[in-house]
């Protein structure tokens, strides 16, 4: 047998644990400032871009994409070289890929606290950088199928399916989502408005669990756990059974985040219903995991990466547990829009990802620097810390979920709402949110450790940059006879990947077709008029201070909703709103009908200091709004781009947009003054805060009998 | 959901192509050679 001398690029791997180090790091900081917001508003020293609504953003985006992405990266290019015996196809392309997203992370950093976002979760950055996350991930795509082409082994290992399922599926959501029409440089808007815009996000949002957060650190877990175990996974079979089934399923289950919304019934029944199935692929995943130790549990009391590997295991089985329970109609009723869905998530994400990224790390780095780990101490520290704090973030979150649900709901014997007011409901879990932060401090802390104890490791240790190996190239294959036909997809990489794309389109395709195509899905309601250029303004406003990530604007058909907010929301309703705002989250309350609901100066007064009208309020002071003029600059071709994704402005409106627009201002200026003797600030039409009011003053207003 | 002409077909082909898939899957699960299996699962242990 001829053997070939060739290397591993340890370089690269090194590069994307570093960097999912220090973005994790900054990540987390970020989650513990906007935590402790909650109950101590002023630390957003009244600026603008240290405002929850505009950080929270940038947590999830930094903790996804940059901690958890740079660590998934890191692994599946250790991974991969070794389980192919090849080096990355291109050296070039590693290096474009790490640099590339490293720049697309800083891009999200320099635009999100400024207010420049396309507000859908998870997907916030606007289209100029989804762009180069596009080309990035194609870097990527094209170095892996480079390296799985040129391999030395013929058998891709189940690890390596993961890593091609959540390729070809990222790239389907990313595209499909973030379809939208540039307005300028910075601002675009969703091709899909409402309903459908809300579908294809969920879908969208449900799946970058599935495909970024779950389906890569699967693979790393079929390869780590094993590794660190020193035994083969519990059973092949299983988790060939777990992947297709996986992968098959997941991408039908985003509706489950719609449950009584305004989508077709049809469409959160097929939610619900997947979700459910979902239990038996992610048990059956989590089952052979945690198998995989067996015979091995003595050393998980020694061993602290087997220790934080049966804890993401774990947690992984917990929230793939709960999430289908929660997919559950009757339970969603009660948990959606409070705070046990982050808790249902932190779960997953500080749980699962987390805990295998810090036993991946803790394995790859001494590896990779030909040295021991430089405190088994400290990794200890790090790990019951860690657990700590994932306790101490969670329950008190599940406290404060069923507190909110209970007093949201309650009504007394004469058919009242008990808490009518529902800033009650705010401050009475104010203690939750600060034990809640208490936890995200400790994980945040054992984060630290662990960089410290990584640096000292650094440091004692030597990297082989290029590590040298051997293997025998790949001859021909010849088909033998009675072979299984599936053997046929095991050593094809390509038809793995058709295979796979086909399953997600086929979901994908079901889910969201029949609720894009068929316009009498979505009955319109003729009083339901596109905005005028103020309110669309406004609108942007909203969207730019990230408002929609404490308030809904979507009533549920609940007579608990309905006699705390007004008329549910329907459908027809939403037709103009590119992108949707409807939100998932309930820190302050639903917006939707606030329209006409309080006097414009009342909306004067509580965006300048919410505690003015609402004492106790945990609400940020929108001051700069009151200073910072509205630009116009843009409103006509906001209006254009309007036109073209269907909303019927006539020609009319499209010319006289600023002039219209500095009318309503006018308009709404004059009935301030009436309202006020001695306005706060004084009353300039021409201010932010003034679209912002008649935005939100028109909200929910268009069924209404006047 | 009625105004859908043919709606019909979707719950339809939805659950066969489940159930197919499925049987599918298991029957190739279980038709699977060890000797296969064994090497593939120890890939990752390979130095």
């Amino acid at each position: 047998m001829n053997l070939e001398n060739f290397s591993y690029d340890n370089k690269v791997v090194k590069n994307f644990a570093f960097a999912s180090v220090f973005w994790g790091t900054i990540g987390m900081l970020v989650g513990v400032i906007i935590a402790m917001q909650l109950y101590m508003p002023v630390l957003n020293f009244d600026t603008s871009w240290l405002t929850f609504g505009r950080l929270r953003p940038l947590h999830t985006n930094a903790v996804i994409f940059a901690f958890v992405g740079n660590s998934i990266f890191a692994g599946v290019y250790y991974s991969l070289q070794r389980l192919l015996k090849a080096r990355m196809f291109s050296d070039k392309l590693s290096n474009i890929h790490f640099w590339g997203w490293q720049l697309i992370i800083v891009a999200a950093v320099l635009t999100l606290p400024f207010g420049i976002t396309s507000s859908k979760e998870y997907a916030e950055l606007e289209w100029p950088i989804d762009i180069a996350i596009t080309l990035i991930w194609v870097i990527f795509g094209w170095n892996m199928f480079g390296t799985i082409l040129k391999r030395r082994e013929r058998h891709l290992y189940v690890a390596i399916w993961f890593y091609i399922a959540t390729f070809v599926t990222v790239a389907v959501l990313h595209i499909v989502n973030n379809l939208e029409l540039p307005v300028h440089f910075l601002k675009s808007y969703s091709l899909f408005a409402g309903v459908q815009d809300a579908l294809v996000q969920w879908w969208y949002g449900h799946n970058a669990v599935a495909f970024f957060l779950t389906t890569p650190v699967l693979g790393l877990m079929y390869y780590f756990v094993p590794k660190a175990a020193n035994r083969p996974v519990y059973s092949y079979r299983l988790s060939i059974v777990h992947f297709w089934a996986l992968i098959f399923i997941y991408i039908w289950a985003g509706p489950h985040h719609l449950l009584y919304t305004a989508l077709p019934d049809w469409a959160q029944s097929l939610g619900v219903v997947f979700s459910i199935m979902l239990i038996a692929p992610s048990w059956g995943g989590m089952i052979n995991g945690l198998l995989t130790l067996r015979g091995a549990w003595d050393r998980v009391r020694e061993d602290v990466i087997l220790k934080f590997f049966v804890v993401a295991i774990t947690a992984y089985g917990m929230s793939t547990f709960e999430g289908p329970m929660l997919a559950l109609k009757n339970v969603n009723a009660i948990a959606h829009y409070t705070d046990w869905i982050p808790a249902h998530v932190h779960v997953g994400t500080l749980g699962w990802n987390g805990f295998m990224i810090f036993g991946m790390m803790y394995w790859l780095i001494p590896r990779m620097y030909n040295t021991k780990l430089y405190s088994q101490k400290l990794a200890s520290t790090h790990f019951w810390i860690a657990t700590l704090g994932i306790i101490f973030w969670v329950l008190p979150m599940y406290f404060a979920g069923f507190t909110q649900s209970l007093m949201w709901k309650e009504f007394t014997a004469d058919g009242y709402l008990v808490y009518p007011n529902f800033l009650e409901t705010v401050t009475q879990i104010i203690p939750m949110y600060i034990i809640r932060s208490v936890g995200g401090l400790m994980y945040l802390i054992g984060m630290i450790i662990m960089s410290i104890n990584l640096w000292k490791t650094v440091k004692i240790g030597n990297l082989t940059e290029n590590e040298p190996a051997q293997a025998a190239a790949l001859v021909e294959y010849k088909k033998h006879k009675g072979e299984h036909w599936h053997r046929w997809v095991e050593r094809k990489p390509i038809q793995l990947m058709i295979a796979s794309l086909a399953l997600i389109l086929l979901g994908s395709a079901i889910e969201l077709v029949p609720t894009l195509i068929i316009e009498s899905n979505i009955s319109t309601i003729s009083s339901v008029k596109p905005y005028t250029p103020l309110e669309l303004e406004g609108r942007d406003l909203y969207i730019g201070e990230g408002c929609n990530n404490c308030h809904s604007q979507m009533i549920r058909p609940f007579r608990s909703e309905t006699e705390r907010y007004g008329e549910y929301s329907k459908a027809g309703e939403f037709v103009y709103d590119h992108p949707h705002l409807w939100g998932s989250k309930r820190t302050g309350p639903d917006l939707h009908r606030i329209g006409e609901k309080y006097s414009s100066s009342w909306h004067y007064n509580h965006m300048y200091d919410p505690t003015m009208t609402s004492p106790g309020s945990i609400m940020p002071a929108y001051k700069w709004m009151f200073t910072d003029n509205l630009s116009t600059k843009y409103t006509k071709s906001k209006i254009k781009a309007m036109i073209t994704l269907g909303v019927p402005y006539t020609d009319l409106e499209y010319k006289n947009a600023v002039e219209d627009l500095n009318i309503q201002a006018e308009k709404i200026a004059i009935e301030l003054n009436e309202q006020l003797q001695n306005p706060i600030v004084k009353i300039d039409k021409n201010k932010e805060i003034i679209a912002l009011i008649a935005y939100l003053q028109r909200l929910g207003t268009d069924i209404k009998t006047k | 959901m009625e105004t859908i002409i043919g709606i019909e077909i979707y719950p339809i082909i939805s659950l066969t192509i489940f159930f197919f898939f499925f049987i599918g899957i298991i029957y190739w699960v279980i038709k699977m050679d060890k000797k296969h299996i064994n090497e593939v699962c120890n890939l990752p242990l390979e130095k």
